[in-house]
């Protein structure tokens, strides 16, 4: 065991909690101590959470706009190319342009371009799909709650002294348990499952 | 300052004291144990219903579409009815799953991810029909979809069965993405509990490498947020847009502008019908009875007879507006339905959706179960009724006598009908062995101090800024 964890880079310092009222208020000293990099775990999202960690909100709307218009668009595009260009065609006495009729195509594909788009865009943002990745603990899609401070990634220079608090293992461990973590462990880089 | 404000008392979701833990065992439980008997003769059941289904389609492919009981002036018969009334069952998941999240309806958590699962087998039994129905499926891609082919023609976009494809392919996409949205974070907890090494792999891809990391959590309640803003207006399209398959013809009966509406309406009372079927015996066969309470119950069946009087009401209208229009045909239409041939299946209609969800009026019958089971039943027979009469009524004697008929269905049609609930139920049962039939991760998030400050807790947010303001004062 101690081998195998040698060999394997460290990647931060995780501490666990029973209860989330402990976790928002552990989040938001660890932000205040300024660590550069840190996250926090649990089964359901927490209220307040977002916050504490001093996350932006989303952009997700952004990408849903876009797309949604980009769908709208092509609907429409494409029924005028179909119908007044590439092939005219008298449908029921009107205008080969008669756009009224077009709509709920043009509605249908903004709802279909926009929601693959944002469910696309979400998994991009959150780096899904990613099998490698595992459960830091099984307990954490069950009961219990986690803070982990991470370490810089291997080869990165920790940069940006003195406007963050520069990670080292003792340091953040001790920081979690004052904070107020129940277990707190070393979290080691780990292959497949 | 607000001191004539009431304390609203924060309603219990989950009964029987369960803890986070708990969660996770009781609704896992019947993933990981072989299925019970009861199971299998489910499932066996099913498969036979499919089979006898699958066997009268080939031999109606065969032979073609006059093993149907299809004839002039009949061209729309049971396979229509079929295909309208599985589309509406399923508009009672997306209603739980997208509508009730935006109004902050905290009840649904314990039904949504069975009820969306009912949608999505439903629209895929619904597909079926208009795909057979073409008599050669296999040229359905080549007359429904606009793609450069031989013909060098393209589809017409100003027809309601086109936009049908596109509204009901639509939804069934973003049904179906909305609902593996929300399987991720419980697939990432079967996975934790996974012991199997097969079972831990295929539940590790399927749950896409999810930890719970709060960074994730933000994107991903926000992409939940609007896939329910989209499919809001989506599903109520998708009904409406089938209304159009009737509503944009001129056939007496069929061309009122009531139609969307109606339809809509009609879809999520039968919807809500076949959750309250599918969730009476899922919460007995495996033990879910504290996280789908009386009070959820009670509440689907409070839905299900409001929406019942708003069917009841559309049925009184079309009645009224076909006198009021002055039309012949019109009057005679609706004459026709309640007193014509098909009389019985018009009052079958009448009875089934207005009159016998009225006893939900009284509290003993909304939360008794087998007269919530019963009436369930009858509701969704007295809508698969609804559609039949639309369809077959205002066909069988339109505009000239000389043409009227009376449609009587084949073996083919009631033995195909037959195998589409096989189908049906063959997915659902599946789903209860492989997949948690309730939302753990959204259920834990709305238990007793589930939340820091509040939520559905003791302690609720407006008694705590309350508190915070007069001590301002």
């Amino acid at each position: 065991m101690s081998n195998a964890t040698m060999e394997r880079p460290l990647i931060g310092v995780i501490g666990f909690f029973d209860e989330p009222g402990a976790l928002v208020q552990a989040t938001q000293k660890v932000r205040d101590a300024k660590f550069r990099s840190f996250d926090a775990y649990t089964p359901y999202p927490v209220h307040g959470l977002e916050a504490a960690q001093g996350l932006k909100r989303s952009p997700l709307p952004y990408v849903t706009l876009v797309a949604g218009i980009t769908g709208c668009s092509l609907a429409f595009l494409f029924q005028y190319w179909t119908s007044a260009v590439d092939w005219p065609l008298i449908v029921g006495g009107k205008p080969f342009n008669s756009w009224p009729a077009w709509v709920p195509i043009m509605f249908e594909l903004t709802v279909l371009f926009a929601g693959l788009s944002t469910v696309a865009a979400m998994f991009a943002f959150n780096g899904l799909p990613n099998i490698k990745r595992k459960s830091f603990d099984p307990s954490l899609t069950r009961d219990r709650f986690a803070l982990v401070i991470e370490a810089p990634a291997t080869g990165e220079e920790e940069e940006g002294r003195g406007a963050h608090r520069k990670f080292e293992e003792v340091d953040a461990s001790q920081f979690l348990k004052q904070a107020g973590a129940g277990e707190v462990r070393a979290l080691y880089a780990e292959g497949w499952f | 300052m607000s001191a004539t404000s009431t304390q609203l008392t924060p309603e219990i979701l989950v009964t029987g004291g369960k803890t986070f833990a708990d969660v996770n065992n009781d609704v896992s439980a019947p993933l990981e144990r072989f299925p019970a008997g009861r199971w299998w003769a489910a499932f066996a059941i099913a498969l036979t219903a499919f089979a006898i289904g699958a066997l009268l389609a080939a031999n109606m492919f065969m032979k073609g579409l006059g093993v149907l009981g299809l004839n002039q002036p009949n061209g729309w018969g049971v396979f229509i009815v079929n295909f309208v009334f599985w589309i509406g069952i399923g508009h009672a998941g997306t209603l739980i799953s997208a509508i009730l999240f935006l109004f902050r309806q905290k009840w649904r958590t314990g039904i949504n991810r069975a009820a969306e699962a009912m949608t999505i087998f439903a629209v895929m039994t619904a597909l079926i029909f208009p795909v057979i129905h073409t008599g050669r499926p296999w040229y359905a891609a080549f007359w429904l979809l606009p793609y450069p082919n031989q013909r060098e023609l393209w589809v017409n976009f100003r027809s309601p069965l086109l936009w049908d494809v596109f509204a009901v392919s639509t939804y069934f996409t973003i049904s179906a993405v909305f609902w593996y949205v929300g399987l991720i974070p419980d697939l990432a907890t079967i996975r934790d509990r996974a012991k199997n090494g097969i079972r831990k792999f295929i539940y590790t891809v399927l749950s896409m490498g999810w930890r719970g990391s709060n960074k994730n959590w933000s994107h991903y309640e926000m992409a939940y947020m609007i896939l329910a803003g989209l499919s809001t207006p989506l599903v109520l399209s998708v009904h409406t847009i089938v209304s159009f398959d009737f509503a944009v013809s001129n056939v007496p009966g069929w061309h009122t502008t009531i139609f969307p509406p109606y339809f809509v309406a009609g879809a999520i009372f039968s919807g809500f019908a076949m959750v309250v079927t599918l969730m009476v015996i899922t919460r007995e066969l495996f033990g879910l009875k504290d996280y789908i309470t009386l009070n959820h119950l009670e509440k689907m069946n409070k839905i299900i007879m409001a929406t019942g009087m708003m069917v009841g009401y559309a049925y009184a209208c079309e009645f009224f507006i076909a006198w009021y229009s002055g039309s012949s045909f019109e009057r005679f239409a609706f004459i026709n339905r309640a007193f014509g041939p098909y009389w019985w299946s018009y009052w079958i209609m009448a009875t089934c959706n207005v009159i016998i969800p009225q006893v939900f009026w009284f509290r003993k019958a909304r939360r008794s179960i087998p007269v919530m089971f019963v009436v369930s039943l009858f509701v969704n027979i007295g809508m698969w009724f609804e559609r039949f009469v639309i369809t077959v009524t205002s066909l069988h004697r339109d505009f000239m006598p000389s043409n009227w008929r009376y449609y009587v269905p084949t073996w083919s049609d009631w033995g195909i009908t037959l195998g589409s609930f096989g189908f049906f139920f063959i997915f659902f049962l599946l789903f209860c062995r492989v997949l948690p039939v309730i939302a753990m991760a959204e259920v834990k998030s709305i238990m007793p101090n589930a939340q820091p400050h509040g939520g559905p807790g003791p302690d609720s947010t407006s008694h705590g800024s309350h508190s915070k303001e007069s001590a301002h004062v």
